[in-house]
């Protein structure tokens, strides 16, 4: 597969979470609002990207037996790390996103790009890939948190253009799953017209 | 390169290692982050009792005050040596997701200047409307503690709850009330 290929599949084609149902219970949990999807997303890039890197670095030298442990301990500590440095250097972003970043180390995509490309291909392209998946991953957690918050609160980006109150269910959980369920409708339309 | 078979001693060895390496970098990385970190919350509590109080050029040295569950701490502060004010740094602990901490600036007459939050983990979307960027709390701008009841209405009270945040909305009241009640005695 070219290097191009592996970047942009994981944007629409392998799209973690429209396409691959990767990792749903945060894209559920956070993406009330589009702000929020757009921060959870991008850190959720950030580490996926480094834990690829390490992780197809290490694969040689990381006996197949116990691979799960040694790239949950890898994501963890990156995440952990990502923490500090968030609330060190960008307390206000931390402020905004400080809840969501624990729940990285839980988020399936990360574990899975692990085990199913980085343990298989080269430094390079796991980069690639975490780019790419990461890429997708905060596409589809601001869209999917933009709707909702039009839906559910008559605003995007905070920015406020119904006055009042919105449909509120699609602020509760149970709106994530109907604008989640809608939004991959589409997607699959969308690709069965281009093949 | 040959990937290592999974016996029992590489997989000792890639374990620890591995783990050894983490502990290493997560503890150098708290090391160095550790003061900026400090300074960031305190410039964070400095914020809120700006937001919270009116304009003022000097703060009395903190005092803290024991209560059930927590402490208090109580910012009084002037401007050119007239008392104008106290920031108290409150809190409640039946939050949705429990902690809730406030700054509630009062007036010397213990009317409310205004309220902002510290810290807190309640829903996004939902429980964050506690935040000065939203309308909620601002309604509180102005209002005595003696002449509205700070409790939702569910409760018999005098304010409005945050739409499916009651909850939410009850822990907030319960910590402006706190700081409320002990700004009384204290004074």
């Amino acid at each position: 597969m070219s290097n191009i290929a592996t970047l942009t599949r994981g944007i629409i084609k392998e799209n973690p979470v429209f396409v691959l149902l990767l990792g749903l219970c945060p894209v559920l949990g956070v993406t009330s609002s589009a702000m929020n999807g757009l921060g959870m997303g991008i850190a959720t890039m950030f580490v996926l990207t480094l834990s690829n890197v390490l992780i197809s670095i290490l694969k040689s030298q990381i006996p197949d037996n116990v691979r799960v442990p040694a790239f949950i301990v890898i994501i963890a500590s990156f995440t952990t790390v990502v923490q500090f440095l968030m609330e060190a250097y960008t307390p206000e972003l931390f402020t905004q996103l400080g809840v969501f970043i624990p729940l990285i180390v839980v988020n399936c995509i990360v574990l899975g790009r692990a085990e199913g490309f980085a343990m298989k291909n080269g430094v390079f392209k796991s980069f690639l890939d975490g780019i790419g998946m990461g890429l997708g991953f905060t596409l589809a957690l601001t869209l999917l948190g933009g709707v909702r918050e039009i839906l559910g609160a008559g605003s995007i980006f905070d920015w406020k253009f119904i006055p009042g109150d919105g449909i509120l269910i699609f602020i509760l959980a149970p709106g994530a799953f109907i604008a989640l369920g809608f939004l991959i409708a589409i997607i699959n339309q969308l690709q069965r017209k281009k093949t | 390169m040959k990937k290592k078979p999974s016996t029992l001693k590489n997989m000792l060895l890639a374990l620890t290692l591995i783990a050894g390496a983490a502990a290493l970098s997560v503890g150098l990385v708290v090391a160095v982050t550790e003061e900026p970190i400090a300074l960031a919350r305190q410039a964070r509590l400095e914020a809120a009792i700006r937001t919270v109080l009116p304009e003022f050029d000097h703060l009395e040295e903190p005092k803290t005050q024991e209560v059930a569950g927590g402490e208090l701490v109580f910012y009084r502060a002037y401007y050119n040596d007239e008392y104008v004010g106290t920031a108290i740094a409150t809190f409640s602990t039946t939050g949705f997701k429990g902690l809730i901490q406030l700054m509630v600036g009062l007036l010397p007459d213990g009317t409310i200047h205004n309220i902002d939050v510290i810290r807190h983990r309640e829903t996004p979307g939902l429980g964050d409307r506690i935040e000065l960027r939203f309308p909620w709390p601002r309604q509180f701008q102005g209002m005595h503690p003696n002449n509205v009841n700070l409790r939702v209405r569910q409760d018999g009270g005098d304010i409005d709850a945050i739409t499916a945040a009651t909850i939410t909305a009850r822990a907030y009241l319960e910590a402006v009330r706190l700081a409320f009640d002990n700004f009384t005695i204290e004074n």
